[in-house]
């Protein structure tokens, strides 16, 4: 679910490390709840978004007290490419949180298409039994997977703060957590098709905010609206096309047919 | 059989009471992370709303609209169907019957008043009942959509109280706070305790909690959509139409969320204002879990979060700790209350840990407890 812990230091890097750490406890906390006592994990990820959600909340007011805004990262221009006109300025004159995000999609599609450890992931999302079968540690798995997303929620989280609005304010997720699960579902859990998911609701919310800075006669908040309205279709033309696996959402424990 | 409830009433309780103590023990190591004064702080937090007729009666004000958002929620989790949506709905609920008021500012309490209370009911209902159309439907996950529709609710909310339903006196004067005008004044629940601002609102939310008991566990319809939870493809097998029974769950818990919004109108507020809802729709959940999803349950249940949110808004104002950390404390509680589930569905691993104080005999009594 979403771990919406978003950590700030005076020091970029360092807050970015404490982002990943922070992610990765949050997961180890989910990974307790929902694999070692096995809880449902809808209701135990509602949980661990007001914990994360008051967490952050008690931590800003005592360490930060108001709205400030911080440096953020500086965009890092690509030598050679960044120099192109037009282009080089749209696609490589960024921070570099952002070239890793697109860096990591390849990444990740290797690393579960084409690792063992990505063929032990997908079968333990598939059949679990016959993952345990064969001696793959179904728990030990989970946890991995989970620590990992989880570390990348976080990632996201410092990208909002220190790369994106330059600083923290109580709800600057605005939800993005649920809308990542809700393009994975759009991307039919695959990386690729993610990253088609992620640019669609990223043009919904630009093109709002390009309608409000043109002074089209359409009031903000109806403006805002529109890229969630966009995932809820975006969830309801993803109907009818299984590619969840199998296991989703399932405790697994040993001795039980599923 | 009744030496057996109660047995197992009482190690629900113990368990329940257990999680709550960790969820506020982990709280405690964040308070001193955080540089406060744990013990300080939990004194406050607790000795503020139950010390004064004040503390108490503001406590129940808290507990009306967790008690409805709970009851709501008790019917979806019980229908299978995970309705975070609270919030939004009661938002929808309070702006519908705010502006149904402030329309109809010359009719007659006896009319106007149901004809609010409904409004509030039949906006939260259809905003509940889209996302089970979603999922009926479309098989749109409901998390997901109530939470979409929580932020779309949310920033409609804002643009009526801002821009078409904005008090008009804040125009004439141009201090333009987004607040709706009063609502006329014989739709105000009555106050139930001078100088108070508990309302009946509370009595109402006891009612339905009743209510909502004998329809889930004594009336067909109710049977059915707790079948629909228990197993929907056995559901589906015994002739139970699955899809009809989740979307009436979800559009039911809306209804309730959406009287909770219009009941913290008429009987609070008396306008539709900015923050009309503290988190109730997410607190709820909090209360229909500890409640272990039982109406009846979640009265005790609603009046103690109801009492946590108080004490720590009061916390903040005497010790400077901020209220926010009740929210991280709500979350704790959820996360306990569902993993301590596995000690209830596996009586093994509690003797396994408290070895001297379960007998066997009683091991059998829990796994007749479990069937909540």
């Amino acid at each position: 679910m979403g771990f919406f812990v978003t950590w700030r230091t005076g020091n970029i890097y360092l807050g970015i490390l404490i982002s990943l750490i922070t992610g990765a406890l949050m997961g180890l906390l989910m990974g307790i709840v929902s694999i070692t006592f096995k809880a449902e994990q809808g209701i135990s990820g509602i949980g661990l978004y007001m914990f994360g959600w008051g967490l952050s909340g008690l931590l800003f007011r005592l360490y930060v007290g108001a709205i400030t805004t911080i440096e953020g990262l500086r965009p890092v221009k690509i030598p050679g490419l960044g120099d192109i006109p037009y282009i080089g300025t749209i696609f490589f004159n960024h921070n570099w949180l952002v070239y890793l995000a697109y860096i990591l999609v390849p990444i990740s599609w290797v690393v579960l298409y084409k690792t063992t450890w990505g063929l032990k992931v997908r079968a333990v999302g598939t059949t679990p039994e016959a993952a345990d079968n064969l001696g793959v540690s179904v728990d030990g798995i989970r946890y991995q997977c989970l620590v990992l997303g989880s570390m990348m929620a976080g990632l996201a989280g410092a990208y909002l703060t220190v790369g994106q609005a330059n600083m923290y304010a109580d709800y600057i997720t605005a939800g993005r957590g649920f809308i990542a699960v809700a393009l994975v579902y759009f991307g039919r859990w695959s990386p690729l098709g993610i990253l088609a998911g992620s640019l669609l609701f990223s043009m919904a919310d630009s093109f709002q905010q390009w309608v409000q800075v043109l002074g089209i006669s359409v009031p903000y908040e109806l403006a805002v609206i529109l890229p969630y309205v966009i995932t809820i279709m975006a969830l309801a033309v993803s109907f009818g096309r299984v590619w969840a696996p199998a296991a989703l959402g399932r405790p697994y424990e040993r001795g039980t047919r599923g | 059989m009744n030496n057996q409830t109660a047995k197992s009433w009482l190690v629900q309780t113990l368990i329940l009471l257990g999680a709550l103590a960790g969820a506020l023990m982990v709280g405690a190591v964040l308070l001193i992370i955080a540089g406060s004064d744990p013990i300080k702080a939990y004194s406050v937090m607790f000795a503020g709303p139950t010390g004064s007729e004040f503390g108490i009666t503001e406590t129940l004000v808290r507990a009306t609209p967790l008690l409805l958002v709970s009851l709501g929620i008790v019917i979806s989790f019980r229908s299978g169907i995970l309705n975070i949506g609270g919030e939004g709905q009661i938002l929808v609920g309070a702006v519908t019957a705010a502006a149904v008021a402030l329309a109809l500012p010359g009719w007659p309490e006896v009319i106007l008043l149901p004809l609010v209370l409904l409004a509030g009911c039949v906006a939260g209902g259809i905003w509940g009942g889209i996302a089970g159309w979603l999922k009926a439907r479309l098989a749109v996950n409901e998390i997901l959509s109530t939470v979409m529709l929580n932020q779309i609710a949310l920033q409609l909310y804002l643009y009526l109280i801002r821009g078409p339903l904005i008090d008009p006196q804040e125009v004439v004067y141009g201090t333009g706070v987004p607040q709706t005008g009063l609502v006329p004044r014989q739709v105000w629940l009555a106050r139930l305790v001078p100088g108070m601002r508990l309302h009946a609102g509370f009595i109402l939310a006891l009612v339905l909690a009743v209510l909502v008991y004998i329809f889930l566990w004594r009336t067909t319809i109710g049977y059915r959509m707790r079948a629909v939870g228990a197993g929907p493809e056995a559901a589906r097998y015994g002739g139970i139409r699955v899809e009809f029974y989740l979307i009436l769950a979800i559009a039911l818990a809306g209804a309730l969320a959406g009287l909770a919004g219009a009941v913290e109108v008429l009987g609070v507020h008396h306008r539709a204002m900015e923050s009309l809802s503290a988190g109730y729709g997410f607190s709820g959940i909090v209360a229909a879990l500890f409640g272990r999803l039982h109406p009846l349950g979640t009265i005790p249940a609603a009046i103690l979060i109801g009492a946590l949110i108080l004490g720590a808004d009061m916390m903040q104002r005497a010790v400077h700790v901020p209220a926010a950390i009740v929210m991280a404390i709500q979350g704790l509680v959820i996360l306990f209350v569902v993993s301590s589930d596995l000690l209830l569905r596996k009586p093994e691993l509690l003797r396994r840990i408290f070895p001297r104080y379960i007998s066997p005999r009683s091991e059998k009594t829990k796994e007749a407890g479990t069937g909540i």
